[in-house]
């Protein structure tokens, strides 16, 4: 099953690569991760996605919790929550492809925000999900680049991540 | 307030933080350091001969007194040759603080001379880890260190601190912190009143219980607490191979060793049981066997410091977080308030007299300490150089050991009645941990009788140590237990590969220890048979003030029993001897 999971951590050095070893030493796989300060400098906010049951998400949960530089981690899974995705994509945008794709942008509430001669660069936030639908929708034809921010999340509601 | 550079600001912070000894090896990176330390009063230094046996020292030193062992290597090889002692520390939950050179900060990441990146190296094996950026944060990061160090679960944590840091000519104000406080660092306090309530109940109704006792018990110093609380309910005690000691090893109630090379009785108890309270135990692979068949009829109680311990490997009834002496504590008022409200006599000593009548039975039949367990040889058999150790020391040394039959041998035959008197490798399993963790512990307790029991695989590890043993008059007794094989692989070859005794035989290699220890200026004596076996023991224990090496012929041929059979066994699937089997 996918899991989100919210990690609140100290925004030193080193701290990052402890998260990492931690899924790659003990087996856990990571789908995406996204890790940025937050408002206080002091403090990053990761996210990762992994597919994993009740039993390895609650190890995985754990074993974060015991990293000296975490501070906090929530499953975003268990309750309503928002996740985002940012994805840009360089098509090929010649003939008929260039207002194909200019439609398909519209319907998903994309922007086009580089124009080339033959190339659009498309940007599109969403869940995963949105994200996913929109590639299968351009085709593999048109596709020349794809990167993807991973997944951030946060709960909906009263629910907070905080120190 | 004092100006110190960071190489004397390290070393001021090591005193203040009460530091009795710090072991390790002098190199480039470190020189500033060693520097400061030359100058220092406090704080003495023990140099070793190989940065492995620093941290097995500072380990061996941890595990006996319950402090924070001190190591300190240089950057490149000084900190890869102390990985594997970090390692050991870490799967064993030692405290110990390792101080690392590291080149200076311009320099990292440009492959210079003796770099190596240690703190990545060592992230899989650390609790935790600074690298020093500042040289003012260096009293901080000591005090925090040392704090996350004992803690919660112990384990090692490094700091490694480029060359700069340690300047001798940057001086900054010096304060030691008095207080340390993490908003990402709070470990368990104590446990959950409600779950300990719900374990004493869970206790009190057991039929056929066992005390699982491991390591926990010893490193949160609960033994006291836990013996008083089986004693109280009279139930059967087994302990893990690190948990010796924590419970009284010559104790009616103590059932052995469980697990692997488990006793007989401490094994069928825990496959037959009915609740198992676990403290301070990890339900590691060597004592569960096969997990889907492990003690099927068990509820089971867990107490542990870290979460992340519980439910780890098997699924748990009542799982309660915290350090062991405080739970313990809890849950002895527990218990006794509910005997007090309870209606009908508690526990159901019935039940407890049928239980202890089957435990007896499985203790007569093939029980290691009722009846000789061991063929008769012509040839000494390594049984009974364990046993004749136990009595030579009256069962009051400090015991290490290094890893192999000798080490199981030791655990099955002496038996230790006090916490920290049985210091091996259990998680990590490292060959040459013996010697220097003897060391460790003669430095701090010199007056205590220290044997490292050993064989000829492990001792030449760390062989090299008996030169440190020399430059600070060490007389720490060596068991060798020579067979001319390795032992333990040997015993997987009978036993798995026909006999196909793969690098496991040393041929007619192996050196003379007599002359060997002689040559070290220390004693050594070759027994060969056994009529002399206790003799040469007393003699050497008579020695107090020399180091002895006592090269002991064994029969080659012996193996450790029992053992769990593998794979698809459950605990209750014991080899009893070469031929028996459960």
């Amino acid at each position: 099953m996918r899991r989100i999971l919210s990690v609140l951590m100290e925004n030193e050095p080193g701290a990052l690569s402890r998260v990492v070893g931690l899924f790659s030493q003990r087996g856990y796989n990571i789908e995406t991760l996204n890790v940025a300060p937050t408002d206080d400098y002091s403090l990053s906010r990761l996210t990762v996605t992994t597919f994993s049951d009740d039993f390895k998400v609650e190890q995985i949960t754990k074993h974060l919790n015991k990293l000296v530089d975490v501070v906090k981690v929530i499953d975003l899974t268990e309750g309503a929550h928002i996740e985002r995705d940012l994805l840009l994509v360089k098509v090929k945008a010649v003939g008929a492809a260039r207002d194909e794709v200019k439609r398909t942008t519209d319907i998903y509430r994309g922007s086009i925000v580089d124009v080339g001669p033959s190339t659009y660069v498309i940007q599109l936030t969403g869940p995963t999900e949105k994200l996913d639908s929109f590639m299968r929708a351009l085709g593999d034809a048109v596709v020349i680049e794809v990167v993807r921010s991973g997944v951030a999340g946060m709960a909906r509601g009263e629910k907070v991540l905080s120190p | 307030m004092d100006m110190l550079s960071g190489g004397d600001m390290l070393v001021r912070a090591l005193e203040d933080e009460g530091v009795e000894f710090v072991f390790g090896y002098p190199g480039g990176a470190a020189l500033h350091i060693y520097d400061a330390i030359f100058k220092a009063e406090k704080v003495p230094h023990v140099l070793v001969r190989h940065e492995q046996a620093a941290t097995h020292a500072a380990d061996g030193y941890a595990r006996a007194t319950g402090k924070t062992g001190v190591c300190l290597v240089t950057s490149g090889p000084g900190a890869t040759n102390a990985i594997t002692g970090i390692a050991t520390a870490y799967m064993d939950s030692i405290p110990m603080v390792i101080l690392s050179g590291q080149v200076a900060s311009h320099l990292i990441g440009e492959d210079a001379f003796q770099e190596t990146d240690m703190v990545g190296i060592s992230r899989p094996i650390v609790k935790h880890s600074f690298m020093v950026q500042r040289p003012e944060d260096i009293p901080s990061i000591v005090k925090k260190a040392f704090y996350i160090a004992r803690s919660g679960r112990p384990g090692p944590v490094v700091i490694d601190i480029p060359k700069d840091m340690t300047n001798p000519e940057h001086k900054f104000e010096y304060h030691y912190p008095e207080t340390v406080s993490m908003r990402s660092y709070q470990p368990a306090q104590r446990g959950h009143t409600g779950q300990i309530r719900k374990a004493a109940r869970l206790l009190l109704s057991a039929k056929r219980p066992v005390i699982y006792a491991g390591g926990g018990v010893i490193q949160g110093n609960g033994s006291e607490l836990l013996t008083r609380l089986a004693r109280r309910l009279n139930y059967p005690v087994t302990n893990t191979l690190m948990g010796l000691g924590g419970y009284p090893g010559t104790d009616r109630q103590f059932i052995g060793m469980l697990g692997m090379h488990g006793f007989y009785e401490a094994n069928m108890s825990m496959h037959h049981s009915d609740v198992i309270l676990a403290v301070g135990a990890r339900f590691d692979d060597r004592v569960t066997n096969t997990v889907d068949k492990f003690c099927p009829g068990a509820k089971i109680i867990h107490i542990d410091v870290d979460p992340a311990s519980i439910a780890k490997i098997v699924p748990v009834d009542v799982p309660i977080v915290g350090p062991v002496d405080s739970v313990l504590a809890e849950l002895e008022q527990q218990i006794e308030a509910q005997i007090e409200a309870s209606s009908r006599p508690l526990p159901d000593t019935t039940a407890l007299d049928a239980w202890w009548e089957q435990i007896d039975q499985w203790r007569q039949a093939h029980g290691l300490w009722h009846g000789k367990r061991y063929p008769d040889s012509d040839l000494i058999m390594p049984q009974e150089a364990i046993q004749t150790l136990y009595d030579v020391t009256n069962g009051d040394a400090y015991i290490t050991s290094d890893v192999g039959q000798h080490q199981m041998f030791a655990a099955q035959y002496y038996r230790y009645d006090l916490p920290r008197r049985w210091i091996n490798s259990g998680g990590l399993g490292t060959m040459g941990f013996g010697l220097p963790s003897a060391m460790g512990i003669k430095l701090a307790l010199p007056d205590a009788e220290v044997a490292c029991v050993t064989g000829e695989g492990s001792i030449q590890m760390n062989i090299q140590e008996l030169s440190t043993c020399s430059q600070y008059n060490l007389p720490i007794k060596i068991i060798n237990l020579r067979n001319n094989y390795l032992g333990m692989v040997k015993q997987w070859q009978d036993m798995q590969y026909e006999g196909r005794y793969s690098e496991s035989h040393y041929a007619a290699s192996l050196p003379d220890f007599v002359k060997l220890a002689e040559a070290y200026g220390h004693v050594g004596i070759q027994v060969k048979e056994k009529k002399d076996l206790e003799g040469a023991m007393r003699e050497a224990f008579a020695l107090k003030d020399r180091l002895v090496f006592l090269d002991i012929f064994i029969d080659p041929h012996e193996h450790v029993y029992p053992m769990l059979v593998a794979p698809n066994g459950a605990m209750k699937d014991m080899w009893l001897s070469k031929t028996e089997r459960t």
